[in-house]
């Protein structure tokens, strides 16, 4: 994928099994999550994983702009997923590209799926997700980080939405891409999860699998997302345990 | 709003059939509707299609230029896909820049061509690092009657399919030659009604649907891209009943490529 003349192939998966950076093929990158990291949002998260770092704010629900957009009988909910010119080796020109643009509406598709958006019509609820620093698998990263913090605003919904990126490395099934394995691997498959209905509320891929290939990384994507979910959790216990409760506090 | 209590009496009447296994034009829950392909149909292009699938129309142009190869990929060559969902196609697009929808549709097209490789980009470079040629694939919607990703990417693979590189007008040969593809990708789209997943929804079962998943398959029976989109969501086991549907159409759809083919 994109390797079209490009040379210096690294070797993706060493004899005894294990990754680039020491991992096994169903293994995270370490993930550290942290919510309400800003001060104006009404909500916000912030997520390092492996060398992403990725923002998330929240705000709302608040009027709606434009105003065309409003619904009579329940939230719009309008994402935003940008990437900082600086979060890429080249200088990436800043502004909407149409790859963040289908991105943020997934995005927004996969949390329409959970929020109780008919719980507050005629208002918008905006999710504003900022790439600091990327290498790979950035939109599952955007989407854990809005994720907790549409929680940390307060926002009702079915369930919070983990996510993670399988793929295909020198044809074997793999957990979570690094960048070097996202640009020289087989395929790249993101997915986010509703972990009590089990579902899949985000599901993208790109590259080469069998069906077969295809059953496996589901599995193994399911089982990653489980993982990640319960890292979102802690990040909102640590919120409240942390938090200033003293008057006028915060 | 009249528009929204009629769309709402009509998901509702969507849903009700289809949970007993019908739907609004008759068509069983694995039927598409009737399709279409008429290679050639722009003449001024390099390459180019009609597909209808049902009342839905996708023109595919193909047209190719010669350009400067991306310093990182010297010696392949360039492919832009572009969709243009366009006023005329239905009262629900406007005029301007391209809308989310046109660009996921263009996106997605175009994802499916490259993970298939259907073209092997390195037999577009002319000079290594400096001429290459730029293939365009534009898509223009002109009827929206629902699925326009399947319609779209039969469009764009059949005009390719049919198109010649234009080497005697740009003087870099004696003579045309075919374009010359060596995968065929195609997507198969369904959509979640209820508890029933249907193939090749129409405009207004997208309205009532929760959750789409489109596959793109190619002819050794691989799968190369897939697209969830909509409101809605799908378990592992239904992606997996999804993606051996998709193949099982995906050959059908693939046979209308070739089928037209000179």
């Amino acid at each position: 994928m994109g390797s079209v003349g490009a040379k210096d192939v690294p070797v993706l998966l060493s004899p005894e099994g294990l990754r680039i950076d020491g991992r096994r093929l169903d293994e995270l990158r370490p993930i550290r999550i942290q919510a309400g990291v800003l001060h104006q949002a009404d909500g916000s998260a912030f997520v390092e994983w492996g060398m992403n770092k990725v923002m998330a704010a929240v705000y709302g629900p608040r009027e709606v702009h434009p105003r065309h957009l409003q619904q009579n009988n329940k939230a719009v909910i309008q994402c935003k997923y940008n990437m900082a010119a600086f979060s890429v080796d080249e200088r990436k020109r800043p502004g909407l590209d149409r790859r963040s643009q289908e991105i943020s509406k997934v995005i927004a598709e996969a949390f329409e799926s959970v929020v109780f958006a008919e719980e507050f019509p005629r208002t918008s609820i905006d999710v504003y997700i900022e790439v600091l620093q990327a290498n790979a698998g950035t939109r599952c990263a955007g989407l854990v980080a809005a994720s907790v913090a549409l929680a940390d605003a307060g926002i009702p919904m079915a369930d919070l939405l983990p996510a993670v990126a399988v793929g295909k490395i020198a044809g074997k099934i793999a957990l979570d891409l690094r960048k070097e394995e996202d640009n020289f691997g087989e395929a790249d498959l993101p997915m986010a999860l509703v972990p009590q209905s089990g579902r899949l509320v985000l599901l993208q891929m790109e590259g080469h699998m069998t069906p077969e290939e295809l059953s496996q990384s589901l599995d193994l994507g399911v089982q990653g997302c489980r993982v990640i979910y319960e890292k979102m959790k802690q990040a909102l216990r640590d919120r409240y345990a942390t938090a200033r409760f003293a008057p006028g506090g915060q | 709003m009249s528009g929204e209590v009629a769309t709402e009496i009509r998901t509702t009447h969507i849903l009700d059939l289809a949970a007993s296994g019908k739907r609004l034009d008759g068509r069983g829950p694995d039927e598409y509707r009737t399709v279409v392909v008429q290679p050639g149909f722009v003449e001024t292009a390099d390459g180019s299609a009609l597909v209808r699938i049902g009342d839905t129309a996708v023109v595919a142009g193909v047209k190719l230029e010669l350009g400067k190869p991306f310093p990182d990929t010297p010696n392949a060559g360039v492919l832009t896909t572009n969709a243009e969902l366009i006023p005329l196609s239905s009262p629900v697009f406007e005029p301007g820049p391209p809308q989310p929808g046109a660009i996921e549709v263009s996106r997605v097209v175009d994802r499916a061509i490259r993970a298939a490789e259907a073209i092997d980009l390195t037999r577009l470079c002319v000079t290594p690092g400096e001429k290459t040629w730029v293939c365009y694939v534009d898509l223009h919607v002109i009827d929206h009657s629902g699925n326009l990703i399947d319609t779209a990417m039969l469009a764009g693979v059949t005009a390719l399919a049919h198109a010649n590189v234009p080497a005697k007008r740009f003087g870099v040969a004696e003579a045309d030659y075919k374009l010359d593809i060596q995968h065929f990708p195609v997507e198969c789209t369904f959509v979640r009604l209820g508890e029933a997943i249907v193939v090749d929804p129409t405009f207004d079962e997208e309205q009532a649907a929760q959750g789409r998943l489109t596959v793109a398959t190619d002819e050794t029976g691989r799968v190369v891209a897939m697209q969830k989109g909509l409101v809605g969501a799908f378990s592992p086991d239904d992606v997996r009943e999804i993606v051996r549907r998709a193949l099982v159409h995906g050959d059908r759809l693939r046979a209308r490529i070739k089928g037209g083919a000179a």
